[in-house]
């Protein structure tokens, strides 16, 4: 187990910098997701921690020692590629014991026939051997041992790659994207299934996804990338609930974030000819952007915001009401309980009440600014 | 008309008939070979054209054949000379063609331009000065003499390099992640995954080696150092200039191991690229 810090890394691919400057500090046994849209350079900071990049500038420490320019082999981490990379002309045992072999054997141990009359291969091969059926065991591909990865299913083929990495006991587990080939049910069940195993080996992993989804419910922090820049890293929890950049709320949470266009007021924010009771620490005047979960609003008696109803989506425990506010005609999002919304129709005119307290303030740059939900109702100015 | 076995083998006569007719008109002078083996001197040049000889004269043929000539000795050093001829075009072409497959380096465009533009050189070409080197290093009428100037073949390395490109990159960083060096991968992943391309390198290489006449002429005097194809000329020069019996008993005992060898690489071949087209 080994904490892993990057100081700084940046990257430039031509002219395009794809890295501007990243520094991560991971705790030794934590699951870190990088979360981002694809082109944030997410991957690229993946493999430069695995050494198959390197970085223009910056360090890379494992376990405190700086691998920085060392090459991926003599990093002692493993990785789990998108799509799999396992040896196509190898069975899975030896798919599975190539690792091993190569670190577990000497250069003559491993020669083809000659290998086997050194002395101690025998016994390394045995080795071997026994550490690949326990890592089959744990992954449920005892059964598969003996086939090749065309003979595999997508998902029989993730946990061979799974189990790659497993088998030699890294000081680190990278994944990149490792359930975006498989479907919907398998990614689900999975997910759960690579946790448990992160929980059992409590290896440091850092694991590369543009699924939020993946992101939230599998990370112990999540490290949100956009344009080659870290915009945060926290818990899941921190960076859904206190996001530090409108980019951060807009890319975390389905449906997105409502974001409504504000005027800062005295301790209270205007939007069209409405004033809204959250205080914001801006200058009145300010153009902000006032952000808002679908969670937070529900529909409200006479006092709330009015809006005429776009489209409703049924998602089976509860239901989706897209609408267009009367003020200043923005589109809103709200996640309603479906008996709430019984006998809501196409066109309907209803009023939408917020729990202000959840609201969040972001300037111009899209930067988090503070807020404070003001006890008074919603008042016409 | 519905589609069906009858149907389609009607619909392919045509096709059939041409391509076995060329197929014929390719294998004729092997079978003129192959039956002139057999039959005596006289038979051979009669103005009637039969392909199975009235008079079989196959043991007195071939007897002479292994006799006045060290057959067995030509065999010997093409396979001597072809096996070494392989194995260093292997050595050299698999990690050359992996460099500039899927290594970034500073030059390598502008090698390959070289190797591209090393394919344009005939063999004859440099043999006049390769020829002036081994005489000078004392080396002629050796293996080394036979096997050193094809050690390195650009056409290998072209045809290799083509087919690693397809490699995926993943492949060679997993190998890496699991502490292969570039060598390490080079002979255990990158090879075994172009198997096809190799078989079928094998077959160009040995075919031309065992059939190659003008480099052994150029540095082969000595009948104990000759490869196959030079062994048929030398029992012509020696011996059976007339009996043409014998000369084609000679000839296809050296053409046999190709034709086996063919045979069982093509069978090696087609398994290779149907594995191979396989997706994986």
């Amino acid at each position: 187990m080994a904490g892993i810090l990057l100081e700084d890394i940046r990257k430039s691919f031509g002219a395009t910098q794809v890295l501007k400057g990243v520094t991560v500090v991971m705790q030794p046994g934590e699951f870190l997701s990088l979360v981002g849209p694809s082109g944030c350079g997410k991957t690229t900071l993946l493999r430069i921690i695995a050494g198959l990049e390197s970085a223009d500038a910056g360090r890379v420490l494992v376990g405190g020692r700086e691998v920085t320019g060392l090459r991926a082999a003599d990093r002692d981490i493993a990785m789990v590629f998108q799509n799999y990379a396992l040896y196509p002309h190898l069975t899975v045992a030896e798919n599975l014991a190539m690792p091993l072999i190569m670190r577990r054997l000497t250069a003559p141990q491993r020669l083809p026939l000659l290998g086997r009359l050194m002395p101690g291969t025998r016994a390394r091969r045995a080795e071997v051997a026994a550490r690949v059926a326990e890592a089959a065991e744990a992954l449920r591909i005892g059964h598969l041992l003996d086939r090749r990865p065309a003979q595999l299913s997508g998902g029989q083929r993730q946990r061979v790659a799974l189990g790659r990495a497993l088998v030699r006991q890294p000081r680190a587990f990278l994944m990149d994207e490792p359930l975006s080939n498989l479907d919907a049910e398998l990614r689900a069940s999975t997910r759960r299934e690579i946790v448990e195993l992160h929980r059992q080996a409590g290896v440091t992993t850092v694991y590369v996804t543009h699924d939020q989804v993946e992101a939230m419910t599998m990370s112990d922090r999540v490290a949100v990338m956009m344009g080659g820049k870290l915009l945060q890293l926290g818990t899941p929890r921190e960076v859904y609930e206190h996001p530090c950049d409108l980019r951060v709320a807009a890319f975390l949470g389905s449906p997105r974030i409502n974001t409504l266009p504000v005027l800062a007021g005295e301790g209270q924010v205007h939007l069209g000819p409405l004033a809204l009771p959250v205080a914001a620490k801006a200058p009145p005047g300010a153009r902000l952007t006032l952000g808002l979960r679908p969670e937070a609003l529900c529909l409200g008696g006479p006092r709330g915001l009015p809006a005429r109803v776009d489209h409703l989506e049924f998602l089976g425990a509860e239901l989706l009401l897209h609408a267009r506010l009367e003020a200043g005609q923005v589109s809103i999002i709200a996640r309603l309980p479906v008996a709430e919304a019984a006998g809501l129709g196409i066109g309907a005119s209803v009023t939408l009440a917020a729990d202000w307290t959840a609201a969040l303030l972001f300037d111009a740059e899209g930067r988090r600014i503070g807020a404070a939900a003001q006890h008074e109702t919603l008042a016409h100015a | 008309m519905r589609p069906g076995p009858e149907r389609s083998l009607l619909a392919d006569l045509p096709r059939l008939l041409l391509l076995g007719f060329g197929a014929l008109l390719v294998l004729a002078p092997y079978l003129w070979m192959l039956s002139a083996s057999l039959k005596p001197g006289g038979e051979i040049f009669r103005d009637s054209l039969s392909l199975w000889p009235e008079r079989f004269h196959a043991l007195e043929n071939y007897g002479k054949a292994l006799r006045e000539v060290p057959l067995l000795r030509f065999l010997l050093n093409g396979a001597v000379v072809c096996l070494a001829i392989l194995a260093l075009q292997l050595l050299f072409a698999v990690p050359c063609a992996y460099a500039l497959a899927k290594l970034r380096w500073c030059g390598r465009e502008a090698m390959f331009a070289l190797v591209l533009a090393g394919l344009l050189i005939p063999a004859h070409v440099p043999a006049l000065p390769l020829y002036a080197g081994f005489a000078a290093a004392g080396l002629l009428d050796s293996y080394a003499a036979l096997v050193a100037p094809f050690a390195i073949s650009v056409f290998g390395i072209f045809m290799f390099r083509q087919a690693f490109r397809s490699l995926p990159d993943e492949l060679i960083q997993a190998a890496r992640m699991d502490g292969m060096g570039e060598l390490g991968i080079v002979w255990r992943v990158v090879l075994p995954n172009a198997w096809p391309t190799a078989t079928a390198f094998a077959t160009f290489s040995i075919v031309a080696h065992w059939n190659d006449l003008f480099w052994p002429l150029v540095v082969v005097q000595s009948p104990a150092m000759a490869t196959p194809a030079l062994g048929v000329l030398f029992f012509r020069a020696e011996e059976a200039g007339n009996d043409v019996g014998a000369l084609m008993a000679a000839s296809v005992i050296v053409t046999a191991p190709m034709v086996a060898f063919f045979l069982l690489a093509q069978r090696r071949f087609i398994q290779g690229v149907a594995t191979a087209g396989l997706k994986g």
